[in-house]
């Protein structure tokens, strides 16, 4: 199986097309003409983009390894947090205090000089640095003590779940140093432009698209090496793997610490386009949230997890606008028809190719009834 | 604490009556001899002079008048007013109906208008609170009594020391005299000019006295000048602080078992679901808080159909929301996880969903806000307990968790149902092939772990907000719990949720209770990672294979 | 320092005990295989078969007792992918195979080569390594069955193809739980024509019930009992052996 199937080469050729088009289809038409696209809807679209690829990155440890992170929206957060620190680092003295390096927040709070936390995130690099390595320092450290301890299938779910839930709680304190409740937001600038002037829109847009690009090559190359056989193997089997004399611990943290600053990057692009980032990104419910995208989409098939991130978020955008109320009995409700009707996906409807289903017990010491606690054999 | 106390009262007022005749005998004559009417008292109040005011309010404990506590009370309130033209005194009373001080009878032609309060300050306050020792101390209401004697211990004025004597040779009531003698040995401690041996008894009265007031009366006679009653003063302080540290620890202990009672209820149906059936029901959650809103309409019902019920809500609200989580747990075993039996990754992700479901349909039916409870008269109220203070609510959530445990154990260890529950848990086939009906053990028992969770709910109803999002804030602690406990082991979930409460209320005061729940979760994480299976786990090939 | 060599076995267990909560699972269990033997071991249910091969395979640790790997790897202090690497390949009681995986790439996994995440990642195909996964489709009869997914594969197949991914391994000794399990007597043929082709040039412990089976590879046989070896020798001598029958043969 080649990286770069057929598939794959649409669906880049497609991203690539659209990070060049939407912007001038935005910007270079006139607002009377069919072709334009306003700039509501190029934030919108760059927004689906960034869930795109944490739906990419979730699909890599869940879809391919089995891990099923309920803890994603956590390195997702992280990576927002790294640069809306940065973007509240260039509001300089045109915040509400006039201070040139504390933030607002830290002046109405008291704080006289920088944390030490906060230094350095008036460089673009390093705060795009830190949007990698600290979601992926967190996963390789939590990772570490975890996937060594072999704590897998739903246990690892809940523990993933209460990381995120314990960040949450911690950026809500004030005592954290990052805005509390409020979190960061009033941006002005990024890289000198004026965040919310149509060209910066437009070029957010297209480095959505093209870190999209990015992560799903790098995915791909992943998935198809022997590596990712490796992968799909402990997912099926990992006492088998272990057997054969792999380190399952150690190929379980590396594409766990590749997926969470797979994460981090996207979270990095979507603070811009949305202006905030507070703790409720990192509530639980968005881990799962993202889960279901992948699911929508069918797991194991990137492609898939990415259109299903698009599709049920343009499904939240218009029940939202249209039947607020509705929204989460129709998202519930995905939940359930999902998992109980279609474990492949939405592909699943078009497949004619039947293929073993993921996740059913497979006969043999290794299978997941001995891992966790299920009532049927 | 209470047998010394009462023991210490007569030494005490022997030692205030014999140490101190000439004293007392020196301050009765400072006192204002002129017993009267009050009419020179009651002049006093119209000068508008704090420095007069309290003059008068001197006179007035002095003088015979019958509205003298009226006025004091009202002076306290800022309800005393003066004309200051006629120079005469009225207050308000509760209706805001204007009385002449003196006679206490309405006061007729005068307009508020015409009228100026009586201003307190500082001063003044003191003059009220030494008055209102020496006439409450001869009230006929014990409690007025005890406050008024409080009142003397905090305002140690030496001048109210023979009223204190007084009442102490007529008191009847333990508590009071124990006040009354604190209150004594107060004025005596800090009486620089007392006997050093009398004074060194009063510290002694004193330091047996735990409060607030003691230690901060002990506090002054330690920082003040050196001599062996500054040296009693500061060991009685430390033994004074020492026992406030073990009480409040012992508080914190408690209020660690009531929240790890509240974990317990909360967690004890998931270790059914989840740790007998194996099934992982994110909605557990929402089954706690549909055991909360059946008690809300169950009130609101009552409150139309047999008002006269209402006090008796819980008891007709826990059977209702058993019955009303357990029947929802059942469709949803029947409706969706008999399907997923062997996905539990799946499971979850469905029950999320239907935790969605759940939470909007309550928010439709009922709204978002929160949604009021109320608590019957015998979930209401305190109670010392030592140095402890006990709420009644929080000690019936703690019986009542430990009963539900106890019928739980019950059910599943001599019950055919239990029997049966356990056979299906041990080895399916096995039950299958003896006649069980798997399917419908799975229901039932299913049934019995939503139905224990909505009992929880009417219990959570007392202590925290109904509203739809009631659930959520359990569902990981639940969790936890569960995991921490040792999945498959009742005893073991009764144990994590109890130590887990203890930590966290033993932590709180240290940290705050955020950083604190924080740092249990952090502990936590870190402990399933050394112990996937938990405190008391079951080892070897049985759960391996 | 070079290791000292404790003995001249390929396996080497002495006084190996075990319990879970309680259950005695091995009481002293003792064992030595040579290089290049095959051993069958039978013994009733609860013998502790399964059990003694976890714990050479690191899967469970032993509460005491020696277990020693060609003279000089304590196995007691290792875990199973360095047990795996150290050249033990092990099959399960019931077939585990990677069911979304092809046959060949079942056999590509299991195939001899760098383990570290790296070098896998980088891996490539190479004509060696098809020469060898050829030979092993060949020996297992699942040429035919090269791009098939393993999940579609019959139980007999699954077992084969287990055997064979032991085979890709190349280990020094392999471990074999029942492998001839719920399969037909063609089957059953087969398989112990298979291992008996693979024991040429390989150690191989075999664990069955089967005694027909057994007979047919004709080999020595252990006998375990409640955690212990009850008797050793070949067929003939431990099918006489009282005890052997009273606790085993008999039933």
């Amino acid at each position: 199986m080649s990286a770069l199937n057929r598939p794959a080469q649409i669906f880049i050729g497609l991203l690539v097309l659209g990070a060049v088009l939407v912007p001038w289809l935005s910007l270079a038409t006139s607002p009377a003409s069919h072709l334009h696209i306003p700039e509501y809807v190029v934030t919108l679209v760059g927004k689906f983009l960034c869930y795109a690829l944490l739906a990419v990155a979730l699909d890599l440890v869940w879809g391919y390894c089995g891990i099923l992170s309920l803890g994603h929206a956590a390195f997702f957060a992280l990576g927002g947090y790294a640069m809306g620190m940065y973007l509240m680092r260039q509001i300089g003295v045109r915040g509400v205090y006039g201070n040139p390096t504390l933030p607002d927040f830290m002046v109405f709070l008291g704080i006289k000089s920088l944390p030490l936390t906060w230094w350095g995130f008036n460089h673009f690099a390093y705060a795009m640095l830190m949007a990698l390595l600290v979601p992926g320092l967190l996963a390789f450290i939590f990772g570490w003590f975890t996937f060594r301890a072999r704590v897998s299938g739903v246990y690892l779910s809940i523990i993933t779940q209460a990381l995120t839930y314990a960040l949450m709680l911690s950026f809500f304190r004030n005592a954290m140093g990052f805005g509390g409740n409020n979190g960061l937001t009033d941006f002005k600038d990024i890289m000198g432009f004026r965040i919310d002037a149509p060209t910066t829109r437009a070029a957010l847009f297209s480095a959505s698209a093209l870190a999209l690009v990015l992560g799903f090559i790098i995915a791909r190359l992943i998935v198809t090496s022997k590596f990712g056989k490796v992968l799909v193997a402990i997912r099926d089997s990992e006492a088998r793997v272990r057997f054969l004399g792999y380190r399952v611990d150690r190929y379980k943290l590396a594409v766990f610490t590749i997926s969470a600053m797979m994460a981090g990057l996207a979270g990095a692009l979507y603070v811009p386009q949305v202006g905030i980032i507070n703790p409720s990104e990192f509530a639980p419910q968005n881990s799962i949230e993202a889960v279901i995208w992948v699911a929508v989409g069918g797991r194991g098939t990137l492609i898939g997890a990415a259109l299903g991130a698009i599709l049920v978020n343009f499904g939240k955008s218009w029940f939202t606008g249209a039947l607020p109320n509705v929204w989460l009995f129709a998202l519930g409700t995905l939940f359930v028809l999902v998992t109980l009707l279609l474990p492949r996906g939405l592909p699943g409807l078009f497949s004619r190719k039947p293929r073993p289903l993921k996740g059913l017990p497979s006969p043999g010491p290794s299978s997941p009834i001995g891992e966790e606690p299920h009532a049927a054999s | 604490m209470f047998r010394i106390a009462v023991v210490s009262v007569s030494p005490v007022s022997r030692a205030l009556r014999a140490g101190l005749g000439a004293i007392v005998a020196l301050l009765i004559c400072a006192a204002p001899a002129s017993a009267g009417h009050g009419d020179e008292a009651l002049a006093r109040f119209t000068t508008d002079r704090f420095a007069d005011t309290a003059e008068g309010i001197k006179a007035l404990v002095a003088s015979h008048l019958a509205t003298k506590d009226a006025i004091l009370q009202a002076l306290g309130e800022g309800r005393l007013y003066f004309d200051p033209v006629r120079k005469q005194v009225y207050f308000k009373d509760i209706k805001g109906r204007l009385d002449d001080a003196k006679t206490g009878a309405p006061a007729a032609g005068v307009t508020a208008d015409a009228l100026k309060t009586v201003r307190v300050s500082n001063l003044v306050r003191s003059a009220l609170q030494d008055a209102r020792g020496s006439t409450g101390l001869t009230s006929s209401d014990p409690a007025k009594r005890l406050a008024a004697a409080h009142d003397a211990f905090r305002s140690h004025d030496p001048a109210a020391l023979a009223a204190i004597d007084a009442a102490l040779a007529k008191e009847k009531s333990p508590q009071v005299r124990r006040a009354l003698a604190a209150a004594g040995a107060a004025i005596i401690a800090l009486n620089s000019k007392a006997a050093d041996q009398d004074r060194l008894q009063a510290v002694a009265v004193i330091g047996k006295q735990n409060d607030a007031a003691a230690i901060s009366l002990l506090s002054q006679l330690r920082d003040g000048p050196k001599g062996d009653v500054q040296a009693a003063a500061a060991s009685a302080l430390a033994r004074l602080q020492m026992q406030a540290a073990v009480w409040s620890g012992l508080q914190n202990i408690w209020y660690g078992l009531s929240y790890g009672s509240v974990l317990l209820l909360a967690a004890v149906g998931l270790a059914i679901t989840f740790g007998v059936i194996g099934v992982i029901n994110m909605a557990h959650g929402e089954m706690v808080m549909l055991g909360a809103y059946t008690t809300y309409v169950v009130q609101q019902w009552l409150d139309i159909a047999h008002p006269d019920w209402l006090g008796a809500s819980l008891f007709i609200a826990i059977p209702a929301a058993f019955i009303v989580s357990g029947l929802v747990g059942m469709a949803i075993e029947r409706g969706i996880i008999r399907f997923l039996y062997g996905r539990p990754l799946e499971t979850l992700l469905a029950t999320f969903g239907l935790s969605l479901i759940l939470q909007q349909a309550v928010r439709t039916l009922f709204g978002a806000d929160n949604r009021d409870v109320v608590s019957p008269y015998f979930m209401r109220g305190t109670f010392p307990l030592g140095g402890l203070s006990i709420t009644f609510g929080r000690m019936w959530i703690i019986v009542f968790a430990l009963l539900v445990f106890a019928a739980l154990q019950l059910v599943l260890r001599a019950t055919p149902f239990g029997l049966k529950i356990r056979a299906v848990t041990q080895n399916r086939r096995m039950a299958s092939a003896m006649g069980i009906d798997t399917n419908r053990i799975d229901a039932l028992a299913f049934g019995l772990g939503s139905g224990i969770a909505g009992i929880a709910g009417v219990a959570l109803s007392q202590i925290d907000n109904v509203s739809p999002n009631l659930g959520q804030s359990y569902i990981i602690d639940s969790f936890m719990v569960v995991v921490f406990g040792g999945v498959g082991n009742l005893w073991g979930t009764m144990v994590a949720a109890m130590s887990l409460g203890v930590a966290n209320k033993l932590i709180e005061p240290f940290v705050g209770a955020v950083l604190g729940k924080i740092i249990i979760l952090v502990l936590l994480i870190l402990f399933i990672q050394r112990r996937p299976r938990g405190l008391f786990a079951l080892k070897g090939r049985a759960v391996e294979a | 320092m070079p290791p000292l060599k404790l003995t001249q076995s390929l396996l080497y267990l002495d006084g190996v005990s075990v319990a879970f909560d309680g259950f005695k699972a091995l009481r002293g269990l003792s064992l030595s295989l040579d290089d290049g033997e095959m051993r069958a071991i039978i013994g009733p249910n609860g013998a502790g078969k399964t059990t003694m091969m976890d714990i050479i395979t690191g899967k469970t640790r032993p509460d005491s007792g020696e277990v020693l790997f060609g003279g000089t790897h304590d196995l007691t202090t290792m875990d199973e992918a360095e047990i795996a690497n150290l050249g033990i390949g092990r099959k399960f009681q019931k077939p585990t195979v990677f069911d979304n995986h092809t046959v060949e790439d079942n056999l590509l996994l299991a195939l001899k080569a760098a383990r570290g995440i790296w070098s896998v990642f980088v891996a490539r195909r190479h004509a060696a390594g098809n020469a060898r996964i050829d030979d092993i489709l060949g020996l297992t009869g699942l040429g035919d069955a090269r791009s098939t997914l393993a999940g579609g594969l019959s139980h007999g197949q699954k077992q084969w193809l287990e055997i064979g991914m032991l085979l890709a391994q190349d280990p020094k000794l392999l471990l074999v739980d029942e492998p001839v399990a719920g399969m037909t007597d063609a089957e059953t043929a087969k398989t112990a024509t298979m291992l008996k082709h693979i024991a040429r040039d390989h150690s191989v412990v075999v664990v069955e019930h089967d005694m027909d089976f057994v007979r047919s590879l004709n080999v020595k046989i252990t006998v375990l009992h409640e955690g212990a070896v009850l008797a050793e020798g070949p067929l003939d001598v431990i099918s006489a052996d009282p005890r052997v029958i009273e606790v085993y043969l008999g039933r």
